[in-house]
């Protein structure tokens, strides 16, 4: 094992660098500009049962040290990524992939993981019980440690592969929904989705967003997400996915002191399209200075 | 797409709230007519999407209208210093169909890209028609340099302060393809206008610019696009704008 490489739900990857879901599509617009197989590995737009065309425009605003957005869910439909999406992706793109899944019910997210559980390429199965974008379905089954137990356990019953529950800051205890996944069979859970947000325009009076409230994400959340990556990794024996505004190779490290044995990154993507390899770049240097010989002595260290 | 740490050259107020600036160091970059780029601002997190509004040789020039703190901070810029640019965005216009005597309409803010347009038209030998519309004469820029490169350059004000006293659509003139970039009410009364083939430049608020984060997306007779990467330009025949 080399000095950055982790181990997630018993796959190796060579370091914990993941672009998280909704910020790097399917990876093909980012390996127009570098060789993407350098990240450890990448989580894939959110997928759900039907084709979605999200919520109307606009679905993106300012903030400081961050941004809102409000996309809900814009896919094409397990179908399509699995016949169009994933034969793509293999082109460039060789290692164990993470599936993101979403849903309005139960019975979606077991259709839907099932059927990215058979596809060779996917390594994780991270199920995303936490966007808070869409109505009547997402959020609410990761703000309840009931709900969420329900769609886990339901998931579980149904695929082989790593099952990691993707949770949502909004909530007064978060270490009680982690509880609550990891006693429902989840392998791994990631954490956190964005924070309930919203802007107002001063000249129209309206909301920006015209979802209304929207997700905030970028360095703005990343001392929240410290913060609950280290409250959930004390709660639970499973490994813990830390993201949130981690934006240079100090955060990964500090996210991984936090109890993260890997780090998703997000909204970063989409301000330096190139931030992932310059991360990967810089760790051995960071580590040094800090004298960290291996990133898999650091997770959780900090008591 | 390419990342580059562009320079200022120059800085130059057009009018109460447009803009121009120049940048240096695009020399060997492949900038279409129709594209745009996506610049750091000093305080805030997400870039800004700007049309291009000329490229050649080294430099590129942005023509902006301030309007929050993203194209303020750019009008603060002064010579010598850095910009954090992503450029080759966007599809660009399609140079090939538009005949022998097309028309380009700008309005407002939408102008900017027309200049680099009519430039790269002139370099094939067409010599296009240009209609840029304004609100009225103190809010007018650009119109010598477009003069510059083309003999047919009409100009329109709502207020009549300059040039045509009404809206581009009153200076429309017989043309075999066109070309559009401006407001929404200016793009659908072409849109309902013109029976030429049309190309149409779209604005929408965006997170990334290039593709990733699905922002931007509207719906087309194609299918879901998204503005920042399979547009900005739309041809008429795609637009769901019937309504």
């Amino acid at each position: 094992m080399g000095r950055l490489s982790t181990v997630l739900c018993g796959i190796e990857l060579d370091n914990p660098v993941i672009p998280a879901s909704g910020t790097y599509g399917f990876g093909y617009e980012f390996a127009e500009l570098y060789d993407i197989n350098c990240l450890g590995t990448f989580s894939f737009k959110g997928t759900t049962k039907d084709p979605r065309f999200g919520n109307p425009t606009p679905r993106i605003a300012e903030s400081a040290s961050g941004m809102l957005n409000a996309v809900g869910l814009q896919n094409p439909g397990v179908d399509a990524v699995i016949r169009e999406e994933l034969p793509k992706l293999k082109q460039v793109f060789h290692k164990p992939v993470m599936a993101n899944v979403s849903g309005f019910s139960v019975d979606d997210y077991v259709y839907t993981a099932s059927l990215l559980d058979k596809e060779e390429q996917v390594g994780w199965l991270e199920i995303n019980i936490s966007c808070p974008n869409v109505h009547g379905g997402g959020m609410s089954f990761g703000t309840d440690p009931k709900a969420a137990h329900e769609v886990i356990s339901a998931v579980r019953g149904a695929v082989k592969k790593p099952l990691i529950a993707k949770l949502s800051p909004n909530v007064t205890d978060i270490a009680a929904i982690a509880k609550a996944c990891e006693d429902a069979g989840a392998d791994a859970v990631s954490l956190i989705n964005t924070l309930l947000g919203m802007r107002i325009d001063l000249r129209t009076k309206k909301p920006v967003l015209a979802n209304v409230t929207g997700g905030l994400s970028g360095p703005a959340v990343f001392p929240v997400a410290v913060r609950m990556v280290y409250q959930v990794h004390r709660a639970v024996s499973i490994p813990v996915i830390g993201m949130g505004g981690v934006s240079s190779a100090e955060d990964v490290i500090e996210m991984m002191m936090a109890g993260a044995s890997a780090v998703e990154i997000g909204a970063a993507n989409l301000v330096d399209p190139y931030v992932c390899p310059k991360i990967i770049e810089q760790l051995p240097e960071v580590m040094d200075r800090f004298g960290i010989n291996r990133l898999s002595d650091i997770i959780g260290i900090t008591k | 797409m390419k990342q580059k740490i562009l320079r200022v050259c120059a800085v130059r107020q057009l009018t109460g709230t447009m803009f121009e600036l120049k940048l240096s160091g695009i020399e060997g970059m492949n900038i279409l007519p129709g594209q745009f780029v996506n610049v750091k601002t000093e305080g805030n997190y997400l870039r800004r999407p700007i049309s291009v509004c000329n490229a050649e040789g080294d430099i590129l020039t942005l023509v902006f209208k301030v309007v929050g703190r993203g194209t303020e901070a750019m009008s603060r810029l002064s010579e010598g210093d850095p910009a954090d640019v992503l450029l080759e965005l966007g599809n660009g216009y399609d140079l090939e169909s538009c005949g022998e005597h097309p028309l380009l309409i700008g309005g407002g803010a939408g102008i900017p890209p027309m200049y680099y347009l009519a430039r790269q038209l002139k370099r094939r030998g067409i010599e296009p028609t240009v209609i840029l519309g304004f609100n009225t004469a103190s809010e007018c820029y650009y119109i010598d340099e477009f003069r510059a490169v083309s003999g047919s350059v009409k100009v329109t004000t709502a207020d009549g302060t300059c040039g045509i006293r009404g809206f581009v659509t009153d200076a429309l003139e017989e043309c075999t393809g066109a070309y559009a970039c401006g407001p929404m009410p200016m793009m659908k009364a072409l849109y309902k206008t013109l029976s030429c083939p049309c190309q149409f430049s779209l604005e929408e608020r965006m997170g990334c610019g290039f593709g990733a984060c699905m922002g931007c997306t509207i719906k087309t007779k194609s299918g879901n696009r998204r503005v920042c990467k399979d547009g900005p330009v739309f041809r008429k025949e795609d637009l769901l704008w019937e309504d």
